[in-house]
């Protein structure tokens, strides 16, 4: 594609045609960190030759693929469906893949850092484990009890927006690892496991809401939310995520009484 | 900015930072608190030791002191009805921001009927 613009640039001889993509240098400072062959993180920095187009991951391909090879980072989609590429860039968590260059002012070198709070195995990929256990703790499926259904489960428009927004996580943990609390204590459940716990607790169709509120009852469940609001701010798919921790804490309070 | 190991600083926005401010009050609080219930508790062993006491506080830094303890509970009481509403009126997730700017305007409203007074009573001659 790029290739196409440029030679239709060319054509046309000007630089400032309609349509054409201007480019322009920008620095990447990359945290890097391989445990083989040095215990200590160093930052280090890239130039490379980008277009308005381009993201931060654009950026990142072309140092991984044209400068060092070493650098490695996670993506798959490339176009912000999987959740793989959260990383801090510029001290706050994003996705690579859907952050432009030219929002994130490309006269500074932009910092990349891994996420915090997990810990890093090289470069800008962290281990998730710890994120899918409690992932995994709050029983992320549909739980109902009797005899099997002969019919569709059917639900109002209304039910059915009374989760819709929880509907939307791609798992990636930029909420979770933007949480002062989750930094500290790497044993709260952290943001993305509570919003998908919502997700199912206001499901008119599921059956398991106080089970999951018992697990969210926990030490380490939501009262450890001082609601900072770094993870509505960082999630890339716009998720209300403090605002689904609260629902669910209101939720432990009424559904009790 | 550190290198390593430490990395840059997280950046976070006006959420962050009114819980930074909100700890950092508490605890400031908490420590003037427990001061204050030692010295106070001074007039029971003996009201000249009390006084000797209060009277190092009759002083200009003091003063200062005194102004921003007063700005420290100030901010921290009505930051605390802020986070009251965030956690128990639907709405106040999504107006955590707008809600922040009218507790630091009412510090501001707060601080403004209180300093002057204050400062004249500390620096002024009677
Ligand atoms: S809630 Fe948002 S930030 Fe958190 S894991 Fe899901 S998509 Fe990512
Ligand atoms: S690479 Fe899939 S979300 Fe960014």
């Amino acid at each position: 594609m790029t290739a196409v613009l440029e030679n239709s640039t060319d054509t046309s001889g000007s630089e400032s045609q309609a349509g054409a993509v201007s480019s322009f240098q920008v620095t990447l400072k990359i945290r890097r960190y391989n445990p083989e062959v040095a215990s200590e993180p160093y930052w280090e920095e890239h130039t490379v030759t980008a277009h308005g187009t381009d993201r931060v991951l654009d950026a990142l391909h072309k140092i991984k693929w044209e400068l060092d090879g070493s650098l490695t980072f996670r993506r798959s989609c490339a176009h912000g469906v999987c959740g793989s590429d959260a990383m801090r860039i510029n001290g706050r968590n994003r996705l690579a893949c859907k952050t432009l260059l030219k929002d994130i002012n490309p006269d500074k070198p932009i910092t990349v850092e891994a996420i915090k709070g997990l810990p890093v195995l090289k470069d800008l990929v962290v281990d998730m484990e710890p994120f899918f256990a409690s992932y995994r703790e709050i029983m992320p499926f549909l739980i109902t009890s009797g005899n099997e259904p002969s019919r569709e489960n059917i639900q109002s428009q209304a039910d059915r927006d009374r989760f819709d927004d929880t509907t939307k996580c791609i798992l990636c943990a930029a909420c979770t690892s933007s949480c002062p609390v989750f930094w500290t204590d790497g044993q709260y459940f952290g943001p993305a496991a509570i919003v998908n716990a919502h997700r199912f607790i206001f499901d008119s169709r599921d059956q398991g809401g106080t089970q999951r509120l018992e697990v969210l009852n926990d030490k380490e469940g939501v009262w450890r939310c001082r609601t900072t609001f770094n993870c509505t701010e960082a999630c890339p798919r716009g998720i209300e995520v403090t605002k689904a921790i609260q629902e669910v804490k209101r939720a432990m309070i009424t559904r009790a009484f | 900015m550190p290198t390593a190991p430490a990395g840059t600083l997280y950046r976070g926005r006006e959420g962050m930072w009114s819980w930074v401010a909100h700890r950092v009050t508490g605890v400031s609080i908490f420590f003037f608190l427990l001061v204050h219930v030692l010295d106070t508790s001074l007039v029971r062993v003996s009201p000249e030791a009390y006084n000797a006491v209060i009277g190092t506080y009759q002083t200009p830094i003091m003063g200062l002191g005194e102004a921003g303890l007063v700005a420290a509970i100030v901010f921290h009481a009505f930051n605390g009805l802020r986070i009251a509403l965030v956690d128990f009126w639907s709405e106040g997730a999504r107006y955590q921001r707008v809600m922040l700017w009218v507790v630091l305007g009412l510090l501001v409203v707060t601080m403004a009927g209180f300093l002057p007074r204050h400062l004249m009573n500390v620096f002024g001659a009677e």
